[in-house]
């Protein structure tokens, strides 16, 4: 009896993450499908003909996808060189220095992430376009860079506040100035911790639909927005295998990520 | 010679400036928009305007957003326990390696991928009917609000469930055995004993949560293209069709309301416990 109870159980168990799975896999396994079928249509349950014309469409030196990812990483390096220009001193000033309304500040980086953006996104625009800097790239990459601040200010801080502050005395001591000890010895140690906000920057804009589809258009094309214009125009293959080429980073991000963002500074991340 | 404090504002003039300019003059902006005529008299002409024209996708919103973050906990606390309950190890390891995934997928890409999975045509319908679980003939579309809170879930569960397992590894052990050695089911020891304890957690995943689902303008747009809709589409179209900001802006404070009103009630949760502590 209790033999049977433990197989009834275990097949139960086995039921439920087959289910879990396919749930889980399902979507990702039907976006890889329409990337690669040339002809897909009812009744058929899998692609009619497959085939790598639409890749080969996409990765054409002149096509618009490869427009779209040029502007996109464009983007997103500009971000994040702006991101951390802003959030190196700042991280520093909250981690080491003294700071009146400390607490309030961290919350300042916070908000533009703890608000519904949409309706922060269309008066940006506006005003962007007013001073008629909507439709460019130094538009998307500002909306870019305020929403990501969040991340990279709150992590540069926590990886200033987990450097040891006996090796800056000993730099200090030995007669380095403020400045050399900052270059030569906080900075360095703090690094690791500055890479992985970075990335996380960059994979942020890289993901970002919602700002760049109110302050980039028409001029300036993301791949999001690449692979929202496909969808709404019913070429599924190519709105797929742009959504692939989003993943890629994504993916490597999540398997690469533990390297830089260490325990000890992720512990300090937002005190 | 500067002192420490005047530097330390130096250093961090710059990033609170970026945030000054496109987060709260915006917001301010917004706020004036929704409340004020051309002229600059204070009217609540826009919220009636917003109020007869969307009322519904208000209600629609927000029942999409709620029903979203209920699934999306009990799949996460499902997931949660079972990894740190389980004795399975070969269930806990496949668990482990699969319920990740989505958490660094885009949103957008996650609605592309739902847009296909969920459609008519698509490979969850197929393979219900390939299995012999439905008729061709039944099979319909899931692009609606279905859609929409599947496409929610499926993306924000891994996000709960991984702060939730991460709160449940770290509570004290002895207690949860204690509950087992003395005649407890699991899902008892789950609910009984190690929920309270992450409940904190929880919440602040789910609030966290709740404000994403409420800015998510790409979702809405693609999987489902029929109304009722979410108020972000609305704003969209009154900015992009009629150039209408003060309708939009006041559509945008009924967000901010609503968002608002979630942390109110955890923020009054979490008082309540204080007190009583």
């Amino acid at each position: 009896m209790i033999r049977l109870a433990s197989a009834a159980r275990a097949a139960l168990a086995a039921a439920l993450l087959t289910a879990f799975a396919f749930v889980l896999i399902g979507p990702l396994a039907n976006l890889a499908l329409w990337s690669v079928a040339e002809r897909w249509y009812t009744p058929y349950k899998l692609p009619v003909t497959y085939g790598t014309r639409y890749w080969e469409q996409v990765f054409r030196p002149t096509g618009d996808a490869m427009a779209s990812l040029g502007t996109s990483v464009w983007i997103a390096v500009l971000t994040v060189f702006v991101a951390l220009a802003l959030s190196i001193p700042a991280g520093y000033a909250l981690a080491r220095l003294k700071l009146p309304m400390r607490a309030l500040f961290m919350v300042m980086f916070l908000l533009p992430q703890a608000f519904p953006s949409v309706a922060i996104y269309i008066n940006v625009a506006r005003g962007f376009y007013q001073i008629g800097i909507n439709g460019t790239v130094l538009a998307v990459v500002l909306v870019h860079a305020a929403h990501g601040l969040v991340y990279s200010v709150w992590i540069a801080a926590a990886a200033f506040a987990s450097v040891d502050k006996d090796l800056e005395l000993a730099a200090r001591n030995l007669g380095a100035s403020p400045l050399r000890t900052f270059a030569t010895v906080t900075l360095p140690l703090a690094a690791p911790g500055i890479i992985a906000s970075g990335i996380f920057v960059f994979l942020e804009s890289l993901d970002e639909f919602t700002g760049t589809f109110f302050v980039g258009v028409p001029q300036v094309t993301t791949l999001p927005l690449l692979l929202y214009n496909a969808a709404m125009g019913g070429n599924y293959q190519v709105a797929s295998i742009t959504a692939l080429i989003l993943l890629v980073p994504s993916v490597l991000f999540m398997l690469f990520i533990e390297r830089f963002l260490r325990a000890d500074v992720l512990a300090k991340v937002g005190v | 010679m500067l002192s420490q404090r005047q530097l330390a504002l130096i250093l961090i003039a710059p990033g609170l400036l970026l945030v000054a300019a496109l987060f709260l003059y915006p917001l301010g902006f917004s706020l004036v928009s929704a409340f004020t005529r051309a002229d600059g008299t204070l009217t609540l002409e826009w919220f009636a305007k917003a109020y007869e024209l969307y009322s519904g996708d208000i209600v629609f919103t927000v029942i999409i957003v709620l029903a979203s973050c209920l699934l999306t906990a009990l799949a996460a606390i499902a997931i949660a326990g079972t990894l740190t309950l389980g004795d399975n190890p070969w269930i806990v390891g496949t668990l482990k390696a699969l319920y990740r995934w989505p958490l660094f997928i885009p949103f957008i890409v996650a609605a592309q991928c739902m847009r296909t999975f969920l459609a008519k045509n698509g490979l969850m319908n197929n393979t219900f009917v390939s299995l012999g679980l439905m008729e061709p003939l039944s099979a319909t579309s899931f692009l609606d609000w279905r859609g929409i809170i599947a496409t929610f879930v499926w993306k924000q569960t891994p996000f709960v469930a991984l702060l939730v397992a991460g709160a449940l590894a770290s509570i004290d052990r002895a207690t949860l055995e204690a509950g087992r050695n003395l005649g407890a089911s699991r899902l008892r020891v789950l609910i009984e004993l190690a929920l309270p304890q992450v409940m904190p957690t929880l919440l602040v995943a789910l609030v966290l949560s709740f404000v994403t689902m409420l800015s998510v303008l790409s979702v809405p747009l693609m999987v489902s293209g029929s109304q009722p809709t979410m108020l972000t589409v609305d704003m969209a179209f009154r900015i992009n069709a009629y150039g209408d900001y003060a309708t939009a802006n006041a559509l945008g404070v009924i967000t901010y309301l609503i968002s608002a009103g979630a942390a109110i009630l955890y923020l009054k949760r979490s008082m309540a416990k204080e007190a009583t502590s």
